[in-house]
């Protein structure tokens, strides 16, 4: 149906070998439809240029602000059929579980309204629906809708959240992931779909401090699975790993790659562990997946402020809450007030286009804290500040709220 | 607004429950413990005993929608007609049965989708769009990913790393591939090129001048038009204000090279969080191909393979071995662009005497 193929010389060379090729995906997709054709056109333009040529603009949905990213095309003179190339941001399932029904009624979808080509998923976790018209949109959006989805986020909005796997198939999972983040997230919707705050705000929930969702770094506010109890040892399955691969390994792999040092093997070949100096990092259980497992006394420890390079320069962020339980409707009220907390007072207080990390660094954690009602506590620092250049005829003052806080 | 017009059902992040695996559903919150039986493969067992393999396979992330449907095909008469996907573009087939497991991989294997991605492996590399479908791209995502994959096949089917390898790519230097143990990014090396006569039009010139990191932007009178210009002095050429304001083009075919930096790490096994650091810039930007960007990776995951530990993560490695053997092992240059001058910069130097001679 389509014309003559744009011919492909660089695109090309991305064909073949063992690992699949989005080329030979687009490529297919041109055989049957024009504006792919272009698409790939337009791509290959690219390759022999060096440049790219999208530019945004501003399509939506009836009701919403955000969830489209408007793609049009800079030069459409030569591949007009892709002139218009929106993509819709769509929020997958908590966990990202489809089953093949759910994952062919999209393809379908997809397939009647827009190019057929589609992310699983963006870096943000939404599923990206890669390639609409603009007067497909909307038709696109509400079969999309109708089926249960909806739409993700985009500008200066809540943004679309991941979780891990977690309990679902996790052993180390310290907390009901896809329950925490659809009871946050579902809370947000508003300003999701609204986009009116200083800039992107990001949730991650990570069910164990591997972080696998890669919280710390990637997520405004990040909520990771620890617990407060000992460590769970079952030592006859300690005996049977060292049986399966040495005391040797066990010693260089387990005992002295422990970062606060609070682990001994004994004569007798069990595992001892000094739980209060245990900085809960995972790699022990990590290790030993049989014989080691998460204590029982399971919640949340809550970051905040992590970001990436711009403007500031790259922040992790940092401990608000050491540790908070996460398993009572109560519990999740507590998550979602703090998380609401936070982001009135940022929508307040931070600069446009400031991410919440750097609002933070600009006035300092202690008066953020302040901001959002809560104290301060020794698990949110590395260490007390090592410079004297503070003004501190407040002491006795601050000194009796630890106090208040100790015997409380 | 018309009155046809059909009001969003605002229903957010969907239930996983009813498309997630009955296996998975029934044992929430009781595993027990897992293995792995080969690359690619996961073994989680329940505490009530129950199991469930899970088969991991390799994607290009974009897909078209036959490609998709080839896979639930494939999920329909080798799996159990559920699936998810990792954070890193993989697709998990769980089974619950072990006889199913020989049979599903030969059938991804035999349908081009690499098994693998587990354990010590190098995973899919996380990526953007690129010239696919970014505004703001000064390269490809996915065709520097499929380039660097002809490389590290090997490594994605295989777990013969000393842990985990985690890369990522992005084509500005916004750095939406985000930490990584390596990580490779768009570094551009020249101002951004300004047309005058679209600024005014185009920009809101308050806004581009506050998005600058060291304050180089300023409004000016360009032949008698409001527009904006930099100091390029001050400029450190990152692009910031290319997203708000298009006319100050950042983007350059040849100028917009690629830097490779390594070490970072999300997980908070062991060590703490770790951000990744500049090893190697100036590599050009060379689709569609990319062998210079290529070539280095594999330089490092050489030298990281042959002298790390078990357990040890690259940033970990480098940590125990200094980063003066790190460039002695691989041959790169160390230079004064390596040394921090951004905010904070003293945290990156050796107040010590601790040297590795």
């Amino acid at each position: 149906m389509p014309k003559k193929p744009h011919p492909t010389p660089n695109l090309d060379q991305l064909q073949g070998g063992p690992w699949p090729s989005f080329v030979t995906g687009l490529k297919h997709l041109a055989d049957r439809s024009e504006m792919m054709s272009d698409l790939v056109g337009q791509l290959e333009h690219s390759y022999q240029t060096k440049k790219g040529y999208w530019k945004g603009g501003t399509v939506s949905v009836f009701g919403y602000g955000g969830g489209i990213i408007p793609r049009f095309s800079e030069v459409s003179d030569q591949f007009p059929e892709s002139r218009e190339f929106h993509t819709l941001r769509v929020m997958p399932p908590a966990g990202m579980h489809y089953t093949t029904e759910v994952l062919r009624q999209l393809a379908e979808i997809w397939d009647r309204h827009g190019s057929g080509l589609v992310a699983f998923h963006g870096q943000s976790g939404d599923i990206m629906f890669q390639g609409c018209r603009s007067e497909n949109i909307q038709p696109a959006f509400d079969e999309f809708n109708e089926l249960g989805f909806d739409l993700g986020g985009a500008g200066p909005s809540v943004r679309t959240s991941m979780s891990c796997v977690g309990s679902a198939r996790c052993e180390h999972s310290c907390f009901n992931e896809a329950h925490a983040h659809r009871q946050v997230l579902n809370n947000f919707t508003d300003d999701l779909h609204r986009p009116a705050l200083p800039y992107k705000f990001k949730f991650k929930f990570s069910g164990c401090p591997n972080d696998c969702m890669n919280s710390i770094q990637r997520a405004d506010m990040a909520v990771i699975g620890t617990w407060r109890d000992d460590i769970q040892i079952k030592q006859e399955e300690v005996a049977e790993f060292i049986r399966a691969k040495g005391r040797g390994y066990v010693v260089d792999n387990v005992i002295t790659r422990c970062p606060s040092r609070c682990m001994r093997l004994d004569d007798d070949d069990t595992l001892s562990i000094d739980n209060k100096n245990c900085v809960r990092c995972m790699h022990c259980i990590n290790v030993m997946t049989k014989a080691l497992s998460p204590g029982k006394d399971r919640g949340v420890t809550v970051l905040v402020g992590g970001k990436r390079t711009l403007k500031i320069g790259d922040l992790f962020g940092s401990v608000i809450v050491p540790f908070m339980p996460l398993a009572s409707d109560d519990d999740h009220e507590k998550l979602i007030d703090l998380a609401s907390e936070i982001i009135d007072f940022w929508a307040e207080n931070g600069l446009e286009h400031e991410r919440c990390g750097e609002m933070i660094e600009r006035i300092g954690l202690s008066n953020f804290l302040e901001g959002i009602g809560m104290e301060v506590d020794p698990a949110m620092v590395s260490q007390p500040r090592t410079n004297s250049f503070v003004r501190t005829d407040l002491w006795d003052e601050e000194a009796e709220k630890w106090q208040e806080r100790q015997s409380g | 607004m018309s009155e046809e017009q059909r009001s969003p059902i605002e229903s957010g992040v969907p239930d996983p429950f009813q498309y997630m695996h009955p296996i998975m559903r029934r044992n929430f919150g009781a595993w027990s413990w897992h293995d792995r039986p080969r690359p690619g493969v996961l073994h989680h067992v329940a505490e009530t005993g129950e199991e469930i393999w899970t088969v991991r396979a390799g994607t290009c992330r974009q897909l078209d929608t036959d490609t998709l449907r080839k896979l639930c095909q494939i999920g329909d008469d080798f799996g159990d007609g559920h699936v998810r996907f990792t954070i890193r573009s993989n697709i998990e087939f769980m089974v619950g049965e072990s006889a199913k497991v020989d049979p599903l991989i030969e059938k991804l294997e035999m349908e081009g989708f690499p098994v693998g991605g587990t354990g010590n492996s190098v995973s899919t590399v996380a990526h953007t769009q690129g010239w696919l479908h970014c505004d703001i791209p000064a390269s490809d995502a996915s065709g520097l990913v499929k380039s660097l994959m002809y490389e590290l096949y090997d490594e994605f089917v295989s777990e013969r790393m000393p842990n985990r390898v985690r890369l990522s790519t992005s084509c500005c230097q916004i750095n939406c591939g985000g930490q990584a143990d390596i990580a490779i990014n768009i570094q551009h090396t020249k101002p951004p090129k300004i047309n005058h006569d679209l600024v005014a039009n185009v920009c809101e010139r308050p806004s581009v001048v506050a998005r600058c990191p060291v304050a180089a932007i300023r409004p000016a009178l360009v032949n008698g038009r409001p527009s904006l210009e930099v100091d390029e002095r001050k400029c450190i050429c990152c692009g910031a204000c290319y997203p708000p304001c298009p006319p100050m083009q950042i983007n350059d075919p040849e100028n917009s090279k690629l830097a490779i930096w390594v070490g970072g790490k999300n997980s908070n096994a062991r060590s703490k969080p770790s951000y990744q650091k500049l090893v190697v810039a100036g590599i050009p930007n060379n689709p569609p191909r990319w062998p210079e960007a290529v070539q280095a990776v594999r330089k490092i995951l050489n030298c990281y393979r042959e002298d790390a530990h078990e357990w040890e993560r690259m940033g970990e490695w480098i940590d125990r071995i200094g980063w003066s053997r790190f460039f002695s092992m691989t041959g790169f240059p160390f230079t004064r662009f390596h040394v921090d001058n951004w905010r904070a910069h003293r945290h990156g130097l050796n107040t010590s005497t601790h040297i590795r001679f």
